[in-house]
C-alpha cells in the first residue's frame, strides 16, 4: 500500500479536518447501504434452505425406513405378498423399457420441432399462437395427458394397456420441455456464427446440421435428461392408461440370441414402473410394505438426482469446448 | 492514380428498407473498381454497413427487409439483388470478413475448409491444396501450420480474423467485403490486417467499411463518404482527403464533427 504525504498546501485546498470529517461520513453511508446487502443474502438463503433442506429430509427419512432393503435381493425379486421378500424387479425393467420408447419418440420430434421453429418457421401470429401454445403444454396436468393418451393411444389406436401406451404418453409429456430447452439452447448461438456459415454460402439446412444441432447439442442434452427425470417420476398418467400394479412377470426381452437379435414384443407387453409399484406399496395397510415403498422412493429420488447431475455435468463438459 | 480500372460491381439506385419501414440507404449509386480497394467512411448509423450488407444478401437471413435498386456484376451483368437470384450464388462468388472474429468453434483447418465443404468437396488433396493456399493468402500460414486441427479459439484476436480472412479467401471470390475489420484489434494486428488488404487487392476487389479514416487514407485507393443513408461523395481516396468537393465530406474527414 502507498502512502500519500499529508496535504500541506492548506491555503487553497479544503483542510484536512474536513476530509477526514468527511471521509468518515462516507464510511458511514457505505455501511448502511451495504446492510441491505447483507439483509438480501440472508433471505435468499433462507429461501433457498427451505427447499433444500425439505428435500433432505425427506430423502434422510426415506433412506433410515427403506434401509433395510437397501440389497440385491430388492433389485431382484418380483412383487409378493410377504413384503420382505417383495421385490422391485418388474418395476425397474418396467421403467427403463417405458423410458426407452419416452426417449425414441420424444427426442426427435421434440428438437425436430424446436429447430422448425426457431430456424424456419415464419416469424408471424400463427407462430406466435404455437410458441404460447407449447409453452402452456408444458405446464398441463400430467392427469389430462394420461386422459388424452387413454382415448388416443388406449383406444383409437388400439394400443392397450402397454409399454409402448405408456412410453408415449411420458413422450408427449416431456415434449414441450424438449422443444423448449431446443429452442433455447438454439437461441444461445451467436448470430455472427450463424452469418459467418451463411457468408460462406451455406444452405439453411447446412448451416442447421453443421453449426446450429452441433453447439446447441449440450443444451438440448440437458432439456432432454430433465425431461426423463421428470417422465421417470411420473405416476398418473401411467394410472390413468392402466399400468398394472402387481407384475411377476418381466416383458419379453428386446435383445435376443437368435437373429435379427431384435425383438418388439416387449412394446406390447403389461407394466408397472417404479413409482406406481411405491404407491402399491404404500396403499397397504401392513407396514412392512411401507418400507418397501420407501426404499423405492429412496431409489428414485437418488436416480432422478443422478440424471440431473448428469445434465449439469454434460453442460459444463460440452460448454467448455466452445467460447463465443 | 488511374481512374480507368474496369468496373467489378456497381449499385445502382440502391435503396433499402429496414422490416421496420426504415429507410437506411437512398439511392445510392456507386461503382467499385475491379482490383482496388473501395472504403465507406461516415459516422455511425449512416448507412455504410447496411450497404455493404447488401453485396452479399446478409439483409436476406431476417423477414421484411427489401431492397430497391440495383446492384450489377461485371463482366456478366448479373443484378445480384434480383429475386431470381439465389442468395448462396451471390454469397459464393462475394465473401465477408465481420467486424468482430467470428471463427466457427472447430479447428483451425474446418474453419478454413468449411466453403470448401459447403460446396460438396471431398477430395481430401485438394482440399489440403486449398486450405494452405488460404492460410498463405491471409499470412496466417507460418503461424498456424503445425496447428491446423488446434481450436480456432486458442488463436489470438488478430489471428483470429486473419483465419476469417483465409476462409473467406478459400473459396476464391470475386469480392471480398470487410465491415469494420480491425475494430477489435489492437494497433499491431491492425497493420497486419491492413497489409493483408493492399496484398489482397492484387487477386480480387475489396469493400471496406471503416470508422477510422486514417485507415481509409492508408489502404484504400476509392473513398465514399455517406451520411444519414446517402452517399455523398464518391472519389480517388487522395481527393477525397486532400481536396473534398462538398463542404460535408470536409467537415467529417477534418473531424468537426461525427
Amino acid at each position: 500500500m502507498t502512502t500519500h504525504a499529508p496535504i500541506t498546501n492548506s491555503g487553497n485546498a479544503i483542510s484536512q479536518s474536513a476530509v477526514l470529517e468527511n471521509l468518515a461520513e462516507v464510511r458511514v453511508m457505505i455501511r448502511r447501504r451495504k446492510r441491505n446487502d447483507y439483509l438480501f443474502s440472508v433471505i435468499g438463503l433462507l429461501a433457498l434452505m427451505v427447499g433444500l433442506i425439505t428435500l433432505l429430509t425427506l430423502f434422510i427419512n426415506l433412506v433410515m425406513d427403506g434401509y433395510p432393503r437397501f440389497n440385491l435381493e430388492f433389485l431382484g425379486n418380483y412383487p409378493s405378498r410377504r413384503a420382505a421378500h417383495a421385490g422391485l424387479l418388474s418395476a425397474w425393467v418396467g421403467s427403463i423399457l417405458v423410458m426407452l420408447v419416452t426417449f425414441v419418440s420424444a427426442v426427435p420430434m421434440g428438437v425436430a420441432a424446436g429447430i422448425y421453429l426457431e430456424e424456419y418457421a415464419k416469424k408471424n401470429w400463427l407462430a406466435d399462437l404455437i410458441e404460447i401454445n407449447v409453452s402452456n403444454l408444458a405446464g398441463v396436468p400430467s392427469i389430462v395427458y394420461g386422459l388424452l393418451a387413454l382415448g388416443l393411444f388406449g383406444y383409437i389406436l388400439d394400443l392397450g394397456q402397454s409399454i409402448l401406451t405408456a412410453g408415449l404418453t411420458l413422450g408427449l409429456l416431456i415434449l414441450p420441455i424438449v422443444i423448449v430447452s431446443t429452442r433455447e439452447a438454439i437461441r444461445a448461438i451467436p448470430v455472427a456464427i450463424r452469418e459467418a456459415a451463411y457468408a460462406v454460402g451455406a444452405t439453411k439446412w447446412q448451416v442447421v446440421s453443421q453449426h446450429v444441432l452441433h453447439y446447441s447439442f449440450g443444451g438440448i442434452l440437458t432439456g432432454v435428461i430433465i425431461g426423463m427425470a421428470r417422465a421417470l417420476g411420473e405416476t398418473a398418467p401411467l394410472i390413468t392408461i392402466g399400468a398394472l400394479t402387481f407384475i411377476a412377470f418381466l416383458p419379453p426381452s428386446p435383445v435376443t440370441t437368435t437373429p435379427p437379435f431384435l425383438n418388439f414384443e416387449w412394446l406390447s407387453s403389461g407394466f408397472t414402473v417404479m413409482p406406481i409399484q411405491m404407491f402399491n406399496w404404500l396403499s397397504r395397510p401392513d407396514h412392512a410394505f411401507h418400507i418397501n415403498a420407501a426404499a423405492t422412493g429412496a431409489i428414485i429420488i437418488v436416480v432422478t438426482l443422478l440424471m440431473n447431475g448428469t445434465a449439469i455435468w454434460l453442460r459444463y463438459k460440452m460448454r467448455k469446448k466452445i467460447k463465443w | 492514380m488511374d481512374t480507368t480500372a474496369p468496373v467489378k460491381a456497381e449499385s445502382r439506385n440502391l435503396s433499402f428498407f429496414y422490416a421496420n419501414g426504415n429507410k437506411a440507404l437512398k439511392n445510392v449509386s456507386m461503382p467499385l473498381y475491379e482490383n482496388k480497394i473501395t472504403a465507406l467512411i461516415g459516422p455511425s448509423g449512416c448507412g455504410k454497413s447496411t450497404f455493404l450488407r447488401c453485396f452479399n444478401r446478409m439483409h436476406d437471413l431476417y423477414p421484411g427487409n427489401s431492397y430497391e435498386g440495383q446492384i450489377v456484376m461485371h463482366p456478366d451483368n448479373t443484378n445480384i439483388l434480383a429475386s431470381g437470384v439465389d442468395p448462396i450464388e451471390v454469397r459464393m462468388r462475394i465473401s465477408m470478413v465481420f467486424q468482430k472474429p467470428n471463427p466457427f468453434p472447430k479447428s483451425i483447418y474446418e474453419n478454413v475448409a468449411y466453403g470448401l465443404r459447403v460446396r460438396g468437396e471431398k477430395n481430401k488433396r485438394i482440399m489440403d491444396d486449398k486450405v494452405e493456399e488460404a492460410l498463405k493468402g491471409a499470412a496466417l500460414w507460418d503461424e498456424a501450420k503445425d496447428r491446423l486441427h488446434d481450436l480456432a479459439f486458442n488463436l489470438s484476436g488478430g489471428q483470429q480474423q486473419r483465419l476469417c480472412i483465409a476462409r473467406a479467401l478459400a473459396t476464391d471470390p470475386e469480392i471480398m467485403l470487410f465491415d469494420e475489420p480491425t475494430s477489435a484489434l489492437d494497433p499491431i494486428a491492425t497493420a497486419h490486417i491492413e497489409e493483408l488488404m493492399s496484398e489482397l487487392r492484387k487477386k480480387l476487389t475489396i469493400l471496406v467499411v471503416t470508422h477510422n479514416m486514417q485507415q481509409a487514407a492508408r489502404v484504400s485507393d476509392y473513398t465514399a463518404y455517406m451520411y444519414l443513408g446517402e452517399l455523398m461523395e464518391h472519389g480517388n481516396t487522395n481527393s477525397i482527403f486532400t481536396n473534398p468537393s462538398r463542404k460535408e465530406t470536409e467537415d467529417y474527414i477534418t473531424g468537426k464533427f461525427g
